[in-house]
């Protein structure tokens, strides 16, 4: 995502204050082919502006939501079900998209929820990404007896289904966790499930990656003039496996912000108080037949195009970044 | 022309083949029932639980049961009425009843029945804690001996099962399922009660038939007009309700409030509405001296009866009834359901929504700026528990009791009040027995060994529990009553539980079918006519 | 290749073992059996004497291995949900599984492929490019909330196709009972498999596609358009014929996250498989079903694994067998 913050950093004027070498940089990056082929590919404009924008007001949420959603307190019962673009019967307060069971303003329990997905899918492939690429490095890099032990448990991990794992792991942290801080922990204990469930796919491209770089010349190179492995490593390898790593941490994202509207179907997901978007459908799939549509629909199509716009992103850097599809 | 007459002709001689053994039905009506939860079990002793008897009710039957208003009507009994000596109950047993297997019903049956019953691996032991002996008098007639006068000994017997003797012997099932050893038995899988209805195929979680027992005593007695009966466990709600809705089922139990209108409005389907035996409220930890989930140091605010008023005038009862419950709930003021012996008008009164008040009363008890506490709420066992417990959570907020919700399956929550690990939380209750007595000794007594089971708020009061343990062998009616109304006032005075509402039931289903809510939730079809 | 299937033996034992020894430390923390065996009149000397009887008081370690020593034959314990023999109950419940999760792989593996060599041979075509980006739609929202919606479409409002269950069911060898034989049973089928299989289907279709791509860019594939080969003939028999190893291994290692998958969409349609009755069980925290459900899904993973690796050998003899890990 690097790139992108960089490009959107671009788009507003104070770019000229910018020192010289981010300029020239700037320039080349406008030069490159990713720059070419994103201009040239309209779906992939699309996607990344909406994912910008959902990303954006997941950000500033708190000071654009009429309301915080996730303080019980603020929420009054008699909003409960009032429909959007219309006044409830009883206050007479008007909601845009309508009020969910308890009366909170779905506009801001969408731009809450929003934030929640995002943070539990971000940190939750930064975690899986970071763990990964590290195992991954170091099984390829060093061989032997380190790489078999990494490749073993990777192995046996894939030899379970992630959603199961998520389960397995959501249950024993909360187990651990005392019965009073368990609201604040949800969160984490998500994170570090749905993390935990992904590093393998990260590990196994990386390795297989590094032991390709490894045998390189410019690998050899920097050997025989005696630089450390883990310079080596850093400086050399690890950049030229960042490509397919891009790819799979972007797909990671969708998936991980699927895998936890899943948990949360399985009550395993973030605490009604504080509802994600998996959250929010949950809740919102007791009300399809009678009648309060909005409260499935909103956080649903949010979902939906957020996770769309990422897997169209994750297509597109896919086949960007083979260099055998160009 | 021809062939539409051939297939009635037909369809004649069916129904008179049919007509020949069994007199009273017209014709074949098969009734499709959905509810969320399946039988566990057809070991009519092995569980204690809702959905278990229900099943069990339309194959075997008790001495007596309760009817589809909850009125006590006899059954495999027909009079029943204490002795001269006040620990000895007298049963008449009806005559000429036979088993589905053919085996005459008698005296031996119910002596057997009953041991069986009270046998360790028995889930309804407890029921009959006070029966010392059955004693059979004649083939007809049994006497039941209680360790001292128990005058609501029929009370406990509606949901105890009859089963043959020679049957149950011959297919080595004399003792409960047992599922600590072994698992099984013959009557898990099998059946031969003396039900309206015979066990034809089953599948747990899957797929249930009964079919009409020909030789059913009861026949002009009750409508009998269902003759197949086809039952489906569907979990998921929406799921349920999109069957209903799609006309693959013919009655559901569980209806989703929300849904209510949706299925009310449908061409060809209606919904039934009663009061149900369960009253929702939540229990505070007012025994101890601090308690752990909150962030007062040194002191328990729960234990201050100021508090404790304070909360119950926050909750705002009419706005759950009419938000959460779309107006399927009746708000509570006591923690006792309508239909209970000790029930009355003045007791259900709850007090006003008052916030005002309710911030002076905590001022008042020290807690003006409030506290943090942790509720502890189920999140599938009862109707929108959580959903409750969020609007609960907003209330306390606004009078500075700042609340973190902990909301858990029912497998998690429960065990948590039973080990006295949660300070607040959220406790529904049904009252088998239709009398304060069962309340008392399970909610209201200090927790012992035998009683207070369920005293989750850690309540002690000697001069009650003393009180409680009278009403058991109280023979005088009224002395009694008394002694339940003083009980009840204390209760109320010390606000020991913070009542919300009695659950309505709503059944679901096509609109030629008649039938009344059951307040148990348990529908007897035996009962069901069809339009 | 006989020792690499023995050490893939090995190696899928000892993952047996720890995913036994990992979930029984884990259901400490779901709850306890023993509220939901007795009822609310249970009295607390009641709940002490069901705990000793079943075990409960023992140390964990002991409790794994009267587990495992059972496992070993067969005997997975009873379950406190229905009282009745896990291992029965299991092989009572897998058929609607298999047959679910057949059903739905095929289902991917069918209009995956299809599509897959569509939109590879039409690369920039309209069509294919709606085909791409509307098939992530299916990737883009939780399962539940896609069965949800078609039981909604298609048994609510139109009300073709049935909403829960399995229909009528056929015995097969005297155990196996089916639905694929029926027509009510197909039916019922239908709602549930598109649902479960519609992720893999969309993961098939990019692969095909994308091996697609490259094969038809290799100089055989232009070579044979040269001579002047059909193009269909080109398409099916030489490029789809060199896509099919990875989709191979896909579809193969898809098939154990479908089974895993099915705990929802069992739910979701009352469909009576595995995944409904561990459901099931872990809102019963009965954890005889637990422990033997999660054991089963691990030794299914592992078969497929070691089923792959071997189509792998059979398809590509290039392959070989000391490097481990390969894969997806």
């Amino acid at each position: 995502m690097s790139d992108s913050a960089r490009e959107q950093a671009a788009q507003t004027p104070e770019i000229a204050a910018e020192p010289g070498w981010l300029k020239d940089k700037w320039a080349r990056f406008l030069d490159s082919d990713i720059y070419y082929s994103f201009k040239r590919s309209p779906v992939t404009i699309v996607a990344f502006t909406l994912v910008v924008l959902l990303m954006l007001g997941a950000l500033v949420g708190p000071w654009i939501a009429p309301q915080n959603p996730h303080d019980p307190a603020q929420l009054n019962l008699m909003d409960g079900f009032t429909a959007p673009f219309a006044e409830n019967q009883f206050t007479g307060n008007f909601y845009l998209l309508g009020t969910d069971d308890q009366g909170r303003d779905l506009f801001s329990a969408i731009l809450y929820g929003l934030r929640i997905s995002l943070i539990v899918g971000i940190v939750s492939v930064l975690f899986a990404g970071v763990l990964g690429v590290t195992l991954g490095l170091v099984a390829g890099f060093f061989g032997g007896w380190i790489d078999t032990l990494i490749m073993r448990i990777a192995d046996i991990q894939l030899t379970f289904p992630s959603i199961l794992i998520a389960m397995l792991i959501y249950g024993v942290a909360r187990g651990l966790v005392p019965v009073d801080m368990r609201d604040e922990a949800a969160i984490y204990i998500l994170i570090v499930s749905i993390g935990l469930s992904e590093w393998v796919q990260f590990a196994r491209t990386v390795r297989g990656a590094t032991l390709v770089e490894r045998e390189k010349e410019y690998v050899q190179a920097a050997r025989l003039i005696g630089l450390g492995r883990g310079p080596i490593m850093l400086r050399h390898v690890l950049p030229n496996v960042m490509g397919p790593v891009l790819v799979i941490a972007t797909i990671g994202l969708a998936l991980a912000i699927i895998a936890e509207a899943t948990l949360s179907f399985l009550g395993v997901g973030a605490p009604p108080t504080q509802p994600s978007l998996g959250t929010l459908i949950r809740i919102g799939q007791d009300f399809l037949f009678s009648g309060e549509w909005w409260i499935i629909l909103f956080p649903s199509m949010t979902l939906l195009v957020l996770a769309l716009s990422v897997n169209l992103l994750g297509d597109w850097l896919r086949d960007v970044l083979n260099p055998k599809l160009r | 022309m021809n062939k539409t007459l051939a297939i009635a002709l037909s369809a004649g001689v069916a129904v008179s083949a049919w007509g020949l053994a069994s007199a009273s039905p017209a014709e074949a009506e098969t009734l499709r029932w959905a509810r969320a939860g399946d039988s566990l079990t057809l070991d009519p002793h092995a569980q204690n639980e809702g959905p278990t008897h229900t099943l069990a009710h339309q194959m075997y039957e008790p001495l007596l049961q309760r009817d589809m208003e909850g009125k006590i009507i006899p059954a495999l009994a027909t009079s029943w009425a204490p002795t001269e000596d006040p620990t000895v109950w007298r049963f008449q047993l009806r005559e000429g009843v036979t088993f589905h297997g053919g085996e005459a019903f008698t005296a031996d049956d119910v002596v057997f029945s009953i041991n069986r019953a009270k046998k360790p691996t028995s889930a309804m032991k407890e029921l009959l804690n006070s029966v010392a002996e059955v004693k059979k008098v004649d083939d007809y007639t049994v006497d039941f001996v209680t360790n001292g006068p128990n005058p609501l000994l029929p009370n406990n017997l509606t949901n105890l099962f009859m089963m043959d003797e020679g049957w149950t012997t011959e297919n080595d099932a004399v003792e409960p399922q047992d599922i600590a050893n072994g698992g099984e038995n013959y009557a898990v899988r099998n059946t031969n009660g003396t039900g309206a209805y015979m066990l034809v195929s089953r599948t747990p979680d899957e797929r249930t038939v009964l079919q009409a027992n020909p030789n059913y005593w009861g026949k002009g007695e009750f409508p009998l007009e269902v003759t197949e009966i086809v039952y489906t466990p569907i979990q998921s709600a929406a799921t349920r309700v999109a069957a209903l809705l799609s006309g693959e089922v013919d009655f559901i139990q569980d209806v989703p409030v929300q849904d209510l209108g949706r299925v009310d409005q449908q061409d060809g389907l209606k919904v039934v509405t009663a009061p149900q035996n369960r009253v929702i409220f939540f229990g505070l930890n007012v025994g101890d001296d601090d308690i752990p989930s909150d962030n007062v140091e040194g002191a328990n605010p729960f234990a201050d009866v100021r508090v404790r008023r304070a909360m119950n005038m926050a909750i705002n009862r009419p706005a759950i009834k009419q938000v959460v419950m779309r107006d399927q709930s009746i708000p509570a003021g006591v923690i006792m359901p309508p239909f209970v012996n000790g029930w009355t008008e003045e007791l259900d009164t709850y007090p006003a929504h008052d916030i005002e008040a309710a911030k002076a009363l905590m001022a008042e008890a020290g807690y003006g700026d409030g506290f943090s506490v942790t509720l502890n709420c189920p999140n599938d066992r009862y109707i929108n528990d959580e959903a409750i417990c969020q609007a609960v959570v907003g209330m306390m907020g606004q009078i500075g009791i700042d609340v973190a919700l902990d909301a858990l399956p029912k497998a998690q929550h429960f065990p948590l009040i039973n080990k006295w690990e949660t300070d607040f939380y959220m406790l529904g209750w049904g009252v088998p027995t239709f009398d304060s007595e069962y309340i008392f000794n399970f909610l209201v007594h200090t927790k012992t060994d035998e009683l207070g089971s369920w005293n989750g708020a850690r309540y002690s009061n000697p001069e009650l529990d003393s009180k409680i343990v009278s009403l058991a062998s109280e023979t005088n009616l009224e002395k009694r009553n008394a002694t339940i109304a003083e009980i009840w006032a204390q209760v109320q005075e010390d606000q020991v539980y913070l009542p919300v509402h009695h659950q309505v039931l709503n059944w679901g289903m096509q609109d030629g079918i008649n039938f009344d809510v059951q307040p148990e939730d348990q529908p007897h079809f035996k009962f069901l006519t069809m339009n | 290749m006989l020792a690499f299937i023995i050490r893939r033996v090995g190696q899928a034992v000892i993952v047996l073992f720890t995913v036994g020894l990992v979930a029984f430390a884990i259901f400490r923390f779901m709850g306890d059996p023993v509220e939901n065996m007795l009822g609310q009149e249970a009295t607390v000397a009641d709940r002490a004497a069901l705990i000793e009887r079943l075990g409960l008081n023992d140390p964990i370690p002991i409790q794994y291995l009267r587990f495992v020593g059972g496992a070993l034959q067969g005997e997975f314990g009873i379950s406190y949900r229905l009282g009745r023999p896990v291992s029965e109950l299991i092989v009572e419940r897998l058929p609607a599984t298999l047959e679910l999760a057949m059903v739905s792989a095929l289902f991917a593996l069918a209009f995956g492929v299809m599509l897959g060599v569509y939109t590879g041979i039409r690369r920039d075509g309209f069509l294919a490019n709606v085909i791409m980006s509307s098939s992530l739609i299916g990737v883009s929202l939780p399962t539940f909330l896609i069965g949800i919606l078609l039981i909604w479409i298609f048994a609510v409002e139109f009300g073709w196709l049935p909403s829960f269950g399995r229909g009528e069911t056929v015995t097969l060898f005297g155990f196996w009972e089916s639905v694929l034989f029926t027509v009510s049973g197909l039916k019922s089928l239908i709602l549930p498999a598109i649902t479960l299989g519609l992720y893999q289907m969309t993961l098939i279709m990019r692969l095909v596609r994308s091996e697609m791509l490259e094969v038809l860019r290799t100089d055989y594939i232009r070579f044979a358009r040269a001579r002047g080969l059909r193009r269909q003939a080109i398409y099916f028999t030489h490029a789809l014929k060199n896509t099919l190893v990875p989709v191979i291994t896909v579809t193969g290692l898809q098939l154990g996250s479908i089974i895993a998958f099915a705990i929802i969409t069992e739910t979701v349609f009352q469909w009576p498989g595995v995944g409904l009755l561990f459901i099931n069980a872990i809102s019963f925290v009965d954890i005889p079903v637990m422990a033997a459900y999660l054991l089963l899904v691990g030794a299914v993973f592992v078969t497929i694994n070691l089923i792959v690796d071997l189509l792998y050998f059979a398809i590509d003899p290039r392959v070989r067998f000391d490097s481990p890990g390969k894969g997806a």
